[in-house]
């Protein structure tokens, strides 16, 4: 037998944070991820580290703050309408610069929507629902196996940039089985090797040092405009360093899909669809949507026509894939909502009707 | 076979398609089946999603007080999940929710379950599930499920696989851990179920062959 092991979704991503050290989860209850929640329950105690269930998303963000400030590797997941309750938190991180990993298996909306999977939460994600300016970094899996290594990188880049980092899955990559392989059992950060790690962290400074103060609030204008231009500073880096993204046959490609998460499986299967046919098609997967990969779209050939959006929502990454495309291809959309997954026959046949294909 | 077989088992393990592949082969075989979906823990992958193509095949589809609402999490059973129960001249099979919280739920119809000429319970196994890859985890799960609804397991559906990742050795260190859990537990193994595209395999036990019913296709290529 392999080292592999056939997981759900939502128990792979708790394993791989527990495995990445992470011995902090604050989490309330909401479908479809509730099997992560229940994972950490039974597993973090075993591995020594701290569960709480939180009377709500607002106190489990807040307890995630309080974690995160005292040099803890945290992890905190919901669901969309429990994704909406932290938003002022997620702000607050930002603007305190606390590194805290996101789980988002995210379902359809706006408001309570359905519990049947959505992607509905592109701009929640990538432009935020808290106030003022800043980013998270976004992650978007389309297998579990991308999901746990994702997890990883995630709680290293919120360690580098100091920064929330999401990892957005929808309700599909949560609930379905697929074979995983964990990756190696890291050992958390000692209390004791906090200070010199994260020396930013609260960790009391025993008259040894000055006073760590973390806070979000700048009664001095200048000193706001200051962080400001640092933290954007540091989110220029990022747009630099951290797109990522998988080309699948576009090196003949004439129709391009762009599809992340679950619906780029769809869509490849799409793809083989109309090959079979002659139809030339091919697909960008962002695999960070924040920052968006635009650099992919550098790489397409002249052969291409057109591109088409593919997303379980009315159409939020397309102002994206505009924005990318630079006016140089015609952009459509094709898409399902109400918590119903595209077929791969529906995407072939919405193809073929779009005027641009004709 | 009996007229009543409830499907048990650790979450994940496969007990929805287990479920859907034996009303076909009972629906096959000319039976009046019906299939009674108590899946209240979790709404993804529930045999009512197949509802129309169950009917198709002849099968009596019963799940929640809704009919086909797929979506709700909602603990409401359809009241009529007595009737197939009460009715001898159907074949019925009971698909429970995973682990002993799933399976709590049989309670209410425990008196339909009593009498062992009558009914089968069977636990399914898939020993590449992290919580049930040795025989004493399957041992703790099976005991768990049966101190939940107060009646013993019958007997043992080995269902180790690993999609479509599958090897020889996966079948293999499956029946021999099947085996395991048999010889420890004096239940015996009924069927190792195993894809119908790996048929055919000759074991000492009886093989059933299944057809992923629940998957989408486009997880798999």
């Amino acid at each position: 037998m392999t080292e592999k092991k056939l997981m759900k979704g939502n128990e792979a991503f708790a394993e791989a944070a527990l495995r990445n050290g992470c011995r902090f989860y604050f989490g309330y209850p909401i479908t479809p991820q509730n099997e992560l929640t229940e994972y950490m329950s039974r597993e973090l105690p075993l591995r020594g580290g701290s569960f709480v269930q939180a009377e709500s998303e607002l106190a489990a963000i807040n307890m995630a703050y309080g974690g995160a400030v005292s040099g803890g590797r945290v992890l905190i997941s919901s669901s969309s309408p429990g994704i909406a309750l932290m938003q002022e938190g997620i702000s607050f991180l930002c603007s305190t610069e606390l590194p805290v990993v996101l789980i988002n298996v995210s379902r359809g909306g706006p408001g309570i929507g359905t519990i049947q999977p959505g992607q509905a939460d592109y701009n929640q994600a990538t432009r935020g629902g808290g106030n003022g300016d800043y980013h998270v970094i976004v992650y978007a899996p389309s297998s579990i196996q991308e999901g746990v290594d994702l997890i990883g990188k995630a709680f290293e880049m919120a360690d580098l940039y100091r920064n929330p980092v999401m990892i957005l899955a929808d309700g599909m990559l949560g609930q379905m089985m697929e074979p995983v392989l964990l990756p190696e059992e890291k050992n958390p950060l000692r209390e004791e090797d906090i200070p010199s790690v994260k020396p930013w962290a609260l960790t009391g400074h025993k008259e040894k040092r000055p006073h760590n103060v973390i806070k979000s609030l700048f009664l001095v204008p200048e000193a706001l405009e200051k962080n400001l231009t640092r933290w954007y500073g540091k989110y220029q880096r990022a747009t630099e360093e951290l797109p990522e993204y998988e080309l699948y046959q576009t090196e003949d490609a004439e129709i391009i899909y762009v599809a992340y998460g679950s619906t780029a499986r769809i869509v490849k299967e799409s793809i083989q669809m109309l090959r079979e046919e002659g139809i030339k098609a091919g697909l960008v997967r962002p695999v960070s949507l924040w920052p968006f990969p635009e650099k992919a779209f550098e790489e397409l050939g002249p052969q291409v026509k057109n591109l088409i959006s593919v997303e379980l929502s009315m159409g939020q990454m397309i102002q994206d894939v505009k924005l990318a495309s630079a006016g140089r291809w015609p952009v459509s959309l094709i898409n399902k909502v109400g918590g119903i997954l595209l077929s791969p026959q529906d995407i072939v046949d919405e193809t073929k009707k779009l005027e641009v294909n004709r | 076979m009996k007229r009543i077989t409830v499907i048990v088992g650790h979450y994940g393990s496969g007990k929805t398609e287990f479920a859907i592949n034996y009303a076909l082969h009972l629906a096959h075989q000319g039976l009046k089946t019906a299939l009674v979906d108590l899946d209240i823990a979790n709404p993804y992958f529930r045999s009512r999603e197949r509802q129309e193509f169950l009917e198709e095949e002849g099968i009596a589809l019963y799940s929640n007080a809704f009919g086909r609402d797929i979506t709700s999490d909602l603990p409401a059973l359809d009241p009529g999940i007595r009737a197939p129960l009460e009715d001898k001249s159907y074949h019925v099979v009971l698909d429970a929710g995973g682990d002993g919280s799933g399976a709590r739920i049989l309670i209410q119809y425990r008196k339909y379950l009593t009498d062992p000429k009558e009914t089968e319970i069977l636990f399914i196994l898939n020993g590449n599930r992290p919580e049930t890859d040795t025989a004493e985890k399957n041992i703790h799960c099976l005991k768990a499920i049966e101190a939940e609804i107060g009646l013993p397991i019958n007997a043992l559906v080995n269902n180790t696989h690993m999609l479509r990742e599958t090897t020889s050795d996966d079948l293999n260190r499956g029946m021999e851990l099947a085996r395991e859990v048999s010889g420890i537990s004096g239940i015996p193994i009924k069927y190792h179920s195993i894809a119908k595209e790996r048929m055919p395999i000759t074991c000492q036990e009886d093989v059933f062959p299944l057809t992923l019913y629940m998957r989408p296709e486009w997880l798999d290529r």
